[in-house]
């Protein structure tokens, strides 16, 4: 069967309905999960997908990290369930201290949306195990707020531990390491600010996503069986 | 007895400001030298209900840390006054 992969909607996401279904392109069955909810419904995944969860006021993902779902969330990453952060996701995975460091506004204020070159950083985590270190992918990004900034400290604990899972090619944003995304200590959190959703289908221009949401499908499958 | 407290926010020493930046590129533009080091925050102001100042300046601080700051890259300084 296959696993199910929860999708959390909070007042002002915007990408649940393109994560379903490239979720579905990958092998699994999407579940929306609205943000008020206190259970997690069974799923084998959780996603928090793009978008502007509470309006971003106050900070992107500031707000988020107090919908009732959160504690569910919580408690399922402390489990070993497989959770990823896309764009707005990956800002309140921050806020909600389930990954360090914070996504500040992008160097020159740019609001960017376009594709990135992405390289494959590490594998170890449940979104770039199908993938192999140095591979390249292009994936869009959109946001405002995507510039990576942690202290020294932090920086070198992820680059010790092997927790930086995707870099920019070229660093649009002026993220610290040209950090794009990174993963818990355990690998089974992971946030990114780039969209694999819409890089899920030859007509979107681009299938690059489809490896990434595919390993993530596949600690899905693994947690299900367990 | 009621207090108002206004927090400020800014981002910590060290940490790029690109709003600060941007603003500070723009000031020769407009005739204003002499002006370094800009830095962009914002205000808060609220009221609190509590028994006396130093219980006001605890609920105060603890909302600063925990919501209006995000302390990995910003900080907080908090004013208080009896009303």
């Amino acid at each position: 069967m296959a696993p199910r992969i929860g999708v959390v909607v909070f007042p002002g996401t915007n990408c649940e309905h393109d994560v379903v279904q490239a979720a579905e392109a990958a092998g699994g069955t999407g579940v929306l999960l609205w943000h008020g909810a206190t259970r997690l419904e069974s799923v084998d995944a959780v996603v928090l997908p793009g978008g502007f969860a509470h309006g971003d006021y106050l900070r992107p993902g500031a707000l988020a990290r107090f919908s009732p779902i959160m504690e569910a969330v919580r408690d399922f990453a402390r489990s070993g369930g497989p959770v990823v952060g896309i764009c707005n996701g990956f800002q309140v995975l921050t806020e909600a201290a389930l990954l360090p460091g914070a996504l500040q506004k992008n160097g020159r204020l740019r609001f960017l949306c376009q594709p990135a070159r992405l390289v494959v950083a590490s594998t170890a985590s449940v979104l770039t195990s199908g993938t192999r270190v140095g591979d390249e992918l292009v994936i869009p990004i959109n946001h405002f707020s995507g510039n990576y900034t942690c202290d020294d400290e932090t920086l070198q604990r992820l680059q010790a531990e092997d927790r930086i899972v995707l870099r920019y090619a070229d660093n649009p944003n002026g993220s610290v390491d040209a950090i794009a995304g990174i993963a818990n200590g355990a690998g089974n959190v992971v946030g990114l600010m780039p969209h694999p959703e819409r890089a899920s289908s030859a007509l979107l221009g681009s299938e690059d996503g489809l490896v990434l949401l595919r390993s993530l499908v596949g600690a899905a499958s693994a947690r299900a069986a367990a | 007895m009621r207090f108002r407290a206004r927090v400020e926010v800014q981002l910590r020493p060290g940490i790029a400001d690109p709003e600060g930046a941007t603003i500070e590129r723009a000031l020769p533009a407009l005739g204003f030298a002499g002006v370094q080091h800009v830095r962009a925050g914002r205000s808060f102001s609220f009221e609190v209900d509590a028994p006396d100042e130093g219980a006001a300046r605890t609920t105060a601080t603890e909302l600063a840390d925990r919501l209006l700051a995000n302390p990995v890259i910003e900080q907080s300084r908090l004013e208080l006054e009896a009303i």
